[in-house]
């Protein structure tokens, strides 16, 4: 279960370098409010996919590993679990490897550029169809691993993606700040207190890190970390 | 620059409309008429189909002015629907009528799209359609929290206790009807305002409509609370027709779905689009109704499929071929020499 990543992540990066070099491209080239529709739409046809596939049970895919239910004891008061601290050491190494990646690597730079000015960059000699495909790729591969953490830590069912875990992720990305690789990690962390800080205030694990998303998007609408104003 | 100052010779004549357009407006009386007559031939079980499909047709039409016209796609309309019925099951546990709480749910809905507008107006298209989701979920939240209106459960709606199920039906039908008839004709006449001539331009080009000092702001901000007020009343509609107010089952984010796809399949960017785009809706949703999930493949697929090579939709496809408009909200150039006429456009003018 735990290795099944070695085969995932590549499968999922591949496939999105195809939807993105297909689909999502052709999209693209037709303006926002078409890949709106067209990533919205296919949302859909992948959750009803699943759920006709899969059916609407609840599942999960840790089951019996001791590493996802094993703790530690720090001082006589805190249990802290093996996993959450394996998810976090991922997510940490994950957003070095991108750092260096984006900032020191060959395709880094030419996804720098094309996010840019695609036009000067293309203009240059970058195919950006290509470097949005590699960014596609990148971006899939590390969705499968968070989607895996995901899984062994938690319960899921088809709609798990939509219902809960995509607005968690948008509201740790505008938390954080748009653009900001180490940003969304600040959201990430500051929306999962803000969420276990409001389980005792409301009784549920959600209202709470939407209330600070709310509070973020009214009060410092460029996100914790950017300097710069959302245009 | 001399270009304009000549004066145009033989001059160019401008019209609001073909002259099919009185016979299009007499056709909608009359479909009107014949939809509110229904109730008396017709089983209940085709009228409970039909209030679904007039729900879907005002929302669809709803989406399409904010999509469609004033480039907002909202993931996020579900919240108003919801919103909508909570305001009917809040007025109906305080005594009021249903029916008579319907329009006072579709003003309240439209008055609290105000202050979401101040907070979801400061992002942009993606940000934009995600950040509505937040907010559809967060009311949802927050709503269950409330048990004295149902919480995470919810109730069902008090009101129509002693009413005959046949006259329940029929006044359904005539409230889902009323609301779908104003909804259309709030948008027609929208659309024919000068605030209709900034959302076409806003349509065809955002940069070009900015800075000819087009308020797109302002622009936006009307169509949001006008498509908050319409989706509150089609959500006011759903709840009279369940006779039963559930939070997940209103805040669901399948009403964003549906009222999208039946607007993307008809046409964005006219009225008549939604209004084909809910007829085939409904059939597929009648037909493939025993298949599950797989009405909602389809549709899916459809959609992407119309987004991707008939961006215009089926609509599109039919102004293409024969230059006919139902609901005229344009004007129409006619070059020199020639005179507006012909059903199916004979001659078609330069359109604007």
């Amino acid at each position: 279960m735990l290795w099944s990543f070695v085969i995932v992540v590549p499968v999922m990066a591949a496939l999105g370098y195809v939807l993105q070099r297909t689909l999502i491209q052709g999209a693209l080239d037709r303006g926002v409010l078409t890949t709106l529709i067209v990533t919205f739409g296919l949302s859909t046809v992948i959750e009803n996919g699943l759920l006709q596939f899969f059916s609407a049970n609840t599942r999960g895919i840790g089951s019996g590993l001791g590493l996802v239910t094993d703790s530690f004891s720090l001082g006589s008061q805190i249990q802290i679990g093996y996993l959450p601290v394996i998810i976090f050491a991922v997510a940490v190494a994950v957003l070095l490897g991108l750092q260096y990646f984006l900032s020191s690597s060959k395709y880094g730079r030419l996804i720098r550029a094309v996010a840019d000015d695609s036009e000067a960059a293309q203009l240059s000699g970058a195919d950006y169809r290509h470097v949005f495909g590699i960014a596609a790729a990148l971006a899939f591969g590390t969705v499968a691993l968070g989607g895996l953490a995901y899984g062994l830590s938690d319960q899921f069912d088809p709609t798990a993606g939509t219902d809960t875990i995509l607005l968690f992720a948008f509201a740790a990305v505008v938390i954080g700040g748009l653009g900001s690789l180490w940003g969304t990690l600040l959201g990430g962390v500051v929306l999962g207190v803000a969420q276990a800080v409001g389980y005792q205030f409301f009784t549920d694990e959600v209202t709470g890190g939407y209330l600070v998303f709310l509070a973020v998007l009214v009060l410092r609408p460029q996100g914790l970390t950017s300097r710069r104003a959302r245009t | 620059m001399s270009a304009a100052s000549q004066p145009l010779n033989p001059p160019v004549r401008v019209s609001r409309s073909q002259r099919n357009a009185i016979w299009t407006g007499a056709g909608a009386l009359i479909v009107v008429l014949v939809l509110a007559y229904l109730p008396y031939i017709v089983y209940s079980g085709t009228t409970g189909i039909l209030v679904q499909g007039l729900i879907v047709l005002t929302l669809a039409s709803m989406w399409n002015l904010l999509a469609g016209y004033a480039g907002l796609v909202s993931v996020g309309q579900q919240a108003f629907v919801g919103l909508g019925a909570y305001f009917v099951l809040i007025l109906a546990l305080h005594g009021i009528e249903p029916i008579v709480a319907l329009p006072v749910a579709a003003i309240g809905s439209g008055v609290v799209a105000l202050p979401l507008w101040w907070l979801v107006s400061r992002l942009r298209s993606g940000y934009f359609a995600i950040a509505t989701w937040v907010l559809a979920a967060t009311i949802m939240l927050v709503i269950e929290k409330f048990s004295s209106i149902g919480g995470g459960t919810g109730m069902p709606l008090p009101g129509f206790a002693g009413l005959a199920p046949t006259l329940l039906s029929a006044y359904t039908y005539w409230a889902a009807l009323a609301v779908t008839v104003v909804s259309l004709g709030g948008i027609y006449l929208l659309l024919r305002s000068r605030l209709g001539l900034v959302l076409t331009a806003i349509r065809d080009d955002e940069t070009a409509a900015r800075s000819s000092g087009a308020r797109v702001g302002l622009a936006r901000l009307l169509v949001f609370v006008v498509a908050g007020a319409g989706c509150g009343a089609g959500g006011a509609v759903l709840a009279i027709s369940q006779l039963q107010v559930q939070p997940s089952a209103v805040f669901s984010v399948q009403w964003t779905a549906e009222m999208a796809f039946a607007a993307i399949i008809g046409g964005l960017g006219t009225i008549e689009g939604p209004i084909i785009g809910t007829v085939l809706y409904m059939v597929l949703q009648q037909t493939l109704a025993s298949y599950n999930a797989w009405y909602l493949i389809i549709l899916g697929l459809v959609a992407i499929a119309v987004a991707l090579f008939a961006r215009r939709g089926i609509w599109g496809l039919v102004d293409d071929k024969l230059g006919i408009r139902l609901f005229p909200v344009g004007y129409y150039l006619w070059p020199p020499g020639e005179n507006p006429r012909g059903l199916l456009g004979v001659r078609r003018p330069v359109r604007g």
